[in-house]
């Protein structure tokens, strides 16, 4: 453990000076180094023909229905991206296997969410985390805006969520030693605690933020959320321009509801992730406004923020597809589609703001395809090239 | 092991017509706000007794605490402040509140969270009572780092445990009149654990046709509490999404220092304010809410058959809070707590039976 963090630290002095040449040297040290990779030696997306292709998981419920928006409006706009769609409807193995083969491939995906099986019925793998975990796609970042044309009872929530993506209590790990007692492991790391923090305080000191809160419960959980804690602490050292500090999680979502606006950036292992993401999500508005993105060292996948399949609004026009549009704005803008995804994101905020065309979850009557429209239209007026209406 | 569903359990013990108490004072605004209530049961002349155990947080051995948990076995009852967890002592040293609980078996918390008339919250009507399992879960505190770096925390869920609470839950729901038991998991990635709590829920449902019964997942269930908390009636989960349901409900109905919380076990009963903060930046400062503290004390008197010192002290408490000018800092105010306890007293006064002088 000490040579590798050795190694690191001499990468880290040595690498401003050599830059990429630094990436075959790392090669020789080892996997442990080949870790910390700085961002500038990641390969540019792949552009074939001057267009880039994503995976599509459509899964189930709301999920094909929005994401077919997206590629109309994609489609509309002259995007340059192209859909590889994979169905995941049954849970075998191969299906599953088959979509991480294609966002490995294409390196970046665009999934709605798979029912998860019966929650009675024990599933000896659970779908939605293989994805997380075989692509180690460790960061789940959610950016939490209050937005202008959406009521709500708190104003001014801007809270950036960065969650710890793969271990936590999320490890699928448990078994019934004895019968009738059951034991589920909840599995913390300093590599992952390390690897999630560092990633906070980048994306904090890139986005211009002050604050990083670490959200924990160590009183309780000493051994577990103290060395997650303990690898925060590790991480704010390196970065003094940036404040750090912890809350505990009862603290946490207690001031959330009263009041949000004194949270900035926060980062937390998986459960607590959870929780305080969806509880963001219901003061800004609600499940149908706010994107997610996982992000891993090689792999991306958007999504939206609460990850709810909407099995009893399916098919039925009333959805609210401003997270899913959102979250593709994030994709292109991972693809480094700038003009793109701002010319599509001040079209769905402008549509926002429109009270008329709410949908049942912020409070009023409009349909999915009427919302889709009014973006285009928005989108026809302002700019560029492109298609028919 | 049968353990009986209905125990019919001996009335409080008392002795010259009077009841003993432990009382822990804990750190932080405890000691303080545990004394205004002495004062007040003394104004109004209340049968109880308090015997005082200082548990001192900083001290590693267990002296302390085992004391205080013989004085509860000795009482039956106590009323707590909360006492502090040090994060800098070794990962031996376990939480006191958490020895406390598990040593009495304390194993159903209950906080009932509703809105009061007189303080102004976003939310409005909400009644939520909220039922924790206190004893194990996330809470076992069985942690081991067996390759440095990596760290296990074991998350316990047992059948036995989640039958009795379940039971619980649905006897208190057949008592107040209430109409559904909401049962708050995440069994969709806990399948084993979350999975086994769940089953046993609806085991238990299934004997009480009279009161509806349904799941929510805890994530739904916050994202559905900050946007339309009064769809809630009754709510039973497991240790830690209990903590975190809690405080998100406290914070809905006006802040930490409103609700009280009850701690219940077959032969045991520990009152504490519900969101269990021991204040240390507001303590001795005459500004922390003695409301909760108070209205933990009611429920203490409830807990010993004393129904009508309960109503008038519940009463007097509930008054005072629709006065805005007396609200303290938590609730937007500037009133002090001293301010508080004697407006308290004068109301109890002016309604009621023989009291000493203010």
């Amino acid at each position: 453990m000490a040579a590798s963090s050795a190694v690191i630290s001499m990468s880290k002095i040595i690498q401003p000076i050599w830059g990429g040449r630094l990436a075959t040297t790392a090669k020789v040290f080892g996997a442990t180094v080949s870790s910390r990779r700085e961002k500038s030696t990641v390969p540019p997306p792949a552009k074939y023909g001057g267009r880039h292709t994503v995976t599509l998981i459509p899964g189930d419920g709301i999920g094909p229905e929005l994401l077919n928006h997206v590629k109309e409006l994609f489609r509309f706009s002259c995007v340059p991206v192209d859909f590889e769609v994979v169905n995941v409807s049954s849970a075998t193995e191969d299906d599953i296997n088959n979509a991480i083969t294609a966002i490995r491939r294409n390196g970046v995906a665009l999934k709605g969410r798979r029912n998860s099986l019966s929650a009675y019925t024990v599933s000896p793998i659970c779908v939605s985390l293989s994805h997380s975990t075989s692509l180690d796609l460790y960061a789940n970042v959610m950016h939490c805006k209050s937005l202008p044309g959406v009521q709500t009872r708190h104003n001014n929530i801007d809270i950036m969520i960065i969650r710890e993506n793969t271990e936590g209590e999320y490890s699928s790990l448990e078994h019934e030693s004895v019968s009738g007692v059951v034991e589920c492991l909840k599995i913390i790391t300093r590599t992952n605690s390390l690897r999630i923090a560092e990633y906070a305080f980048k994306l904090a000191r890139e986005k211009g933020r002050k604050r990083v809160t670490a959200v924990h419960k160590a009183n309780i959980m000493k051994l577990g959320d103290g060395l997650f804690l303990q690898c925060c602490r590790e991480v704010a050292a390196g970065y003094p321009d940036i404040a750090f500090d912890a809350m505990i999680v009862d603290n946490t979502t207690m001031q959330l509801v009263s009041k949000p606006q004194q949270f900035d950036v926060m980062v937390m292992p998986n459960l607590y992730g959870n929780v305080v993401s969806n509880v963001c999500a219901g003061l800004v508005g609600g499940p149908g406004l706010v994107p997610g993105a996982n992000y891993g060292r090689d792999y991306a996948v958007f999504e939206t923020a609460t990850r709810n399949t909407g099995k009893s609004i399916a098919d039925r026009n009333i959805a609210n597809p401003t997270a899913m549009l959102l979250a593709s704005c994030m994709m292109l803008d991972h693809l480094k589609l700038h003009d793109y995804a701002t010319m599509i994101r001040n079209a769905v905020l402008t549509t926002m703001n429109e009270t008329q065309l709410h949908t049942a979850d912020i409070g009023g009557q409009g349909t999915t395809s009427e919302v889709v429209q009014a973006i285009m239209r928005n989108i026809q007026s302002k700019g560029p090239l492109t298609s028919e209406l | 092991m049968y353990w009986n569903l209905k125990m019919p359990s001996p009335p409080p013990a008392r002795y010259g017509g009077r009841h003993t108490v432990t009382l822990i004072p804990g750190d932080g605004i405890g000691p303080e706000l545990l004394s205004h209530v002495r004062e007040l049961f003394r104004f109004c002349c209340v049968p109880v007794d308090f015997e005082v155990v200082n548990v001192d947080s900083t001290m590693t051995s267990e002296d302390d605490i085992n004391d205080a948990i013989t004085a509860i076995r000795r009482n039956g009852v106590a009323l707590k402040g909360n006492i502090e967890t040090n994060h800098n002592l070794p990962p031996s040293f376990i939480s006191r509140n958490n020895l406390l609980r598990t040593s009495l078996d304390l194993y159903a918390n209950v906080m009932h969270c509703q809105s009061l008339p007189g303080v102004r919250t976003r939310h409005r009507n909400i009644d939520i009572i909220i039922i924790r399992e206190n004893t194990e879960g996330e809470y076992s505190s069985l942690e081991h780092e067996s390759v440095s770096g990596v760290v296990e925390c074991l998350k316990i869920i047992t059948r036995t445990n989640s039958l009795r609470i379940a039971d619980y839950a649905f006897r208190l729901a057949r008592e107040r009149g209430r109409r559904r038991v909401t049962a708050v998991h995440k069994a969709n990635i806990m399948s084993l654990g979350d999975g086994l709590f769940l089953q046993c829920c609806k085991e238990v449902a299934a004997g009480y046709q009279d009161i509806a019964f349904d799941a929510m997942i805890v994530d739904n269930t916050t994202m559905q509490l900050v946007s339309k908390p009064q769809q809630f009636d009754v709510m039973v989960m497991p240790n830690l999404y209990g903590n975190v349901v809690s405080n998100v409900c406290a914070g809905l109905v006006g802040g930490p220092g409103l609700v009280p919380g009850a701690n219940y076990g077959t032969d045991y009963a520990v009152f504490e304010c519900g969101t269990r903060n021991t204040g240390k930046s507001i303590a001795d400062g005459n500004i922390a809410n003695p409301t909760a503290m108070l209205l933990a004390s009611c429920l203490l008197l409830d807990h010993l058959r004393l129904h009508a010192y309960a109503t008038m002290i519940r009463r007097a408490v509930i008054a005072t809070v629709t006065e805005t000018r007396l609200h303290t800092a938590d609730l937007g105010g500037q009133g002090s707590t001293s301010d508080v306890v004697q407006s308290i007293m004068k109301e109890i006064q002016s309604t009621g039976p023989l009291t000493q002088n203010i």
